[in-house]
């Protein structure tokens, strides 16, 4: 694709965090556009999940700009990064365990932006098949690809405009990551960025439009998904064990 | 059997009164992760409020205008509204503070609402007025016994209390997030609900509950000063046992205490404070988490926490300071009057007691809530030697470590099974027992007219020779501490703390170096009471109540947790501090506690950590 650039959705401008004196993330200048899917990669503790936490404010980024459509969120608290528009899905999942599927949507219902289709119940549900049939069973007895998908449907209800997903196929069976896969692609279609992180190029061959090469803290690589698919060389120096 | 009947209803009715107070406790636990001391002085303000609002706006002790219920009801949302007041001003900031910050500075709030109280109502015990419509008693059906119609509405009441907080968790969107929040707060944010506000509901909803609790016991007991430490110590025995956070937990719990002390009275009357600390005890032994608790969630991955520093030896401007303090501190003896004198030996004795403590809370990261225990028992221990066997001081001195060291031993053996405010509470939970053997067992530890007459024997009496001693035991002990934090073993105990998985990965026993490390404190602690006992010739069981284990935590917060030598001047500058308040104001209490709010709000690091902070910005400069 190319042509004039769409209009950044995420813009993130030297993105600095520290945890104690250990700075992890050196400045992280990259962006995320409409109907994107961005796909974060890089090997373990390289600093995938402290971007997206930095990102969402639950680690205070210690320098840098994130604006998402203009407005500055560096600095605000995660829940008013969230009511500006960025729903976050962890590595975790971190769902509320002794709480229905049902409850855990609603702990996330806000009310969409206006002009936007929000999303119902119902809607989720349509996204995910698998979960309207355990609508009311407790989110902890749920298999671990039931209990991804009920994460992201989660942050859905939210009405997010990007989604940042850590790691969302890690440890699951193919057939589920397939399932994920769709997914993703149907947000993407509706027209939501999104900021994914992943190790492997399973996932993120299928999903992915663009690629960020991750290494201890800095971006080393950048270019379309397609280019790393194809060359061998750069995958084996950056995203080999 | 008809007595036991009544037994059994009277524990019922207290158990409603215990459940009002332990549910708005474990709540505010479960959202805020918040152990609020001050929720006893919530139930006490209740209680004065409601004797107010009910008796003041009519002459004679007839209900006034409002009515009794009126009052009631008034009364517990005004302590609706002190509790939200007490989250927005002081605890809002201390969310993401170490857990032990937060109960500190409710216990602050304790202090204040203490002397606030004294001062609005006076020290007499008040009276309250009964209930309209529930006056005298009732003939109970089937049973054929007469009970008090107002207790069985509270029988009623806690039940229905229950069943109106379930509906509020099950129906509202307040009670779903109050339980998401309960679960994972961090992912509720992350999630777009403001946390704040949700926190300052509960604070509300908690305070209600207390103040509704403390309204409602006019019409069964009188309203006095001492109802909020006794409230808030059986509420926490009824939160744990129950598992923080867990309201059915909180129920059977209420219950189940409500009972021991009701049957407690008519099997052993003299050990019932006893009895509930050990019920306490065996099921955290058997149940980590209480009866209904869920363990909780391991600390959210990404929570920035700003590293411990590295212990280093100090460096050598700082060991020439330190001896020239010591030699001061051998010289200022001689030239001191009596008074000063034993002022000195008070110093000496908290400074080792501080050290003592300092020992498990910085480099084993474990919290004691209870330190006193070890501090009184070492001094029981060398009074009821001296009372009883008319043992020289020598033997006292001797034993006295022994004695606290065993209780380490006993008790150290359960608190590091558990972690967090469970360990903190069960702490705790000794200490009162220790506490209260030595209350109610009348005959052989006086009670609470204590031991007389516990003085050194006649070389050490002269003033002068008893503070160089008290000096020479303190500065002794403290080295031995130090000599510990900087061999191997201070070293495993640090690794522990720090990540306890790899320390086991390296073969480091965890248990068993936690277990020696807190015999050993309590047996310094121990050696700091004996000195105290012979200095005051005297010992009370407040040697081993609650705020002497507050002035043992302030003591090391005040230096600086994260520091070596810290705590010795915490002591020193507590210890001067609540001497000087004590002897120039009736309002120490207020001042106290205005002064923990303050050092816990803008000093969190202490004393040496400050001076530690500006002596490294001054290094780096000097070297730029
Ligand atoms: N809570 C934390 N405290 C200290 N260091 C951390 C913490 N979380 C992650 N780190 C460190 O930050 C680095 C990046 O971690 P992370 O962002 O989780 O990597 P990734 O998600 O790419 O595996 C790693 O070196 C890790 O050890
Ligand atoms: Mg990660």
């Amino acid at each position: 694709m190319t042509g004039a650039l769409p209009p950044a959705l995420l813009a993130v401008e030297g993105l600095e965090a520290r945890y104690g004196r250990a700075r992890i993330l050196a400045g992280l200048t990259f962006h995320v556009a409409r109907g994107e899917v961005v796909v974060l990669l890089g090997r373990n503790g390289a600093g995938k999940s402290t971007t997206l936490k930095a990102i969402m404010g639950l680690v205070p980024p210690t320098a840098g700009r994130v604006r998402l459509a203009g407005r500055d969120l560096a600095g605000l608290p995660p829940f008013r990064i969230a009511r500006a528009g960025l729903g976050y899905v962890p590595e975790e999942r971190r769902l509320f365990a002794g709480l229905t599927v049902r409850e855990n949507l609603a702990v996330g219902m806000r009310p969409a932006p206006p002009g936007r289709q929000p999303w119902t119940e119902e809607r989720l549900f349509a996204l995910f098949p698998a979960l309207a049939a355990l609508r009311d069973r407790p989110a902890g007895r749920m298999s671990g690809g039931e209990q991804q998908m009920l994460a992201i449907a989660r942050t859905l209800a939210g009405n997010p405009r990007l989604l940042l997903l850590d790691e969302p196929a890690e440890g699951l069976a193919p057939v589920v990551v397939e399932r994920l896969a769709e997914a993703v692609k149907a947000l993407r279609a509706e027209g939501l960025g999104i900021l994914l992180s992943e190790q492997n190029l399973r996932f993120a061959g299928a999903v992915g439009d663009r690629a960020l090469i991750l290494e201890t803290g800095a971006i080393r690589w950048e270019g379309p998904l397609a280019t790393l698919l194809a060359e061998e060389a750069l995958r084996a120096r950056y995203l080999a064990v | 059997m008809d007595a036991l009947i009544l037994q059994a209803l009277n524990g019922l009715a207290s158990a409603s009164s215990l459940f009002l107070v332990a549910s708005g406790l474990t709540v505010i636990f479960g959202v805020s992760r918040i152990v609020n001391f001050a929720h006893g002085s919530l139930y006490m303000l209740g209680a004065y409020l409601g004797w107010t609002l009910v008796t003041r706006f009519a002459g004679g002790g007839a209900p006034g205008p409002l009515g009794f219920w009126g009052g009631v009801l008034l009364a517990a949302l005004a302590v609706g509204l002190i509790g939200v007041a007490i989250e927005v001003l002081l605890l809002r900031r201390l969310y993401r503070a170490p857990e032990l910050f937060p109960l500190l500075a409710t216990f602050g709030v304790v202090l204040i609402v203490q002397d606030l109280a004294l001062w609005a109502w006076g020290p007499q015990d008040l009276l309250g007025p009964r209930a309209p419509g529930l006056h005298g008693a009732v003939e109970l059906p089937l049973l054929g016994l007469r009970f008090p119609r107002y207790e069985l509405f509270l029988i009623a009441l806690g039940p229905v209390v229950l069943g109106l907080l379930w509906l509020l968790f099950r129906r509202t969107r307040f009670g779903l997030l109050i339980r998401a929040a309960t679960e994972d707060r961090e992912m509720v944010g992350a999630l777009g609900v403001d946390q704040r506000a949700l926190f300052t509901g509960v604070f509300f909803l908690g305070a209600v509950l207390a103040g509704l609790a403390g309204a409602l016991q006019l019409p069964r007991e009188s309203v006095n000063l001492h109802m909020d430490l006794a409230v808030i110590v059986e509420a926490f025995v009824v939160v744990v046992v129950g598992g923080l956070g867990s309201l059915g937990g909180a129920f059977l719990a209420a219950l189940l205490i409500g009972e021991l002390h009701a049957f407690g009275i008519l099997v052993f009357p003299r050990i019932t404070l006893v009895l509930v600390f050990l019920v306490m005890a065996v099921v955290l032994v058997l149940r980590p988490h209480g009866l209904a608790g869920a363990a909780p969630a391991a600390v959210p991955p990404g929570a920035p926490g700003a590293a411990e520093p590295v212990i280093r030896p100090a460096p050598l401007a700082l060991r020439r300071f330190a001896l020239a303090v010591f030699a001061l501190a051998c010289a200022l003896p001689s030239v001191l009057g009596d008074y000063a004198l034993s002022v000195f030996a008070d110093f000496a004795v908290f400074v080792l007691f501080a050290m003592s403590l300092h020992l498990l809370m910085g480099p084993g990261g474990m919290a004691s809530f209870g330190h006193a225990a070890y501090f009184g028992i070492g001094a029981y221990a060398a009074a009821l030697l001296a009372h009883h066997l008319a043992a020289p001081m020598a033997a006292g001195i001797a034993l006295a470590p022994l004695a606290a060291g065993l209780a380490g031993l006993a008790f150290g053996w359960f608190c590091v099974r558990l972690s967090g405010v469970y360990a903190a509470m069960l702490t705790l939970a000794f200490a009162q027992i220790a506490w209260s053997v030595a209350f109610q067992w009348v005959e052989v530890t006086g009670g609470d007219n204590g031991i007389l007459g516990v003085w050194p024997d006649a070389w050490a009496r002269d003033r002068r020779v008893f503070a160089w001693l008290a000096l020479a035991l303190s500065a002794g002990g403290t080295l031995l501490l130090l000599r510990a934090i900087h061999a191997p073993f201070g070293y495993a105990l640090r690794a522990l703390r720090d990540s306890a998985p790899r320390a086991a990965a390296i073969g480091i026993p965890a248990l068993t170096v936690r277990w020696l490390a807190f015999a050993f404190a309590a047996g310094l602690a121990g050696l700091a009471g004996a000195l105290f006992a012979y200095g005051k010739g005297s010992v009370f069981p407040t040697l081993l109540a609650i705020p002497r284990s507050v002035d043992a935590l302030l003591m090391v917060l005040l230096g600086g947790v994260r520091t070596v030598t810290g705590p010795i001047w915490g002591a020193l500058a507590y210890a001067g501090l609540s001497e000087q308040l004590v002897r120039a104001t009736d309002h120490w209490r207020l001042l106290l506690g205005l002064a923990i709010v303050a050092l816990v709000l803008f000093f969190p690091e202490g004393l040496a950590g400050a001076a530690r902070r500006w002596w490294e910005a001054r290094e780096s400069d000097g070297r730029r």
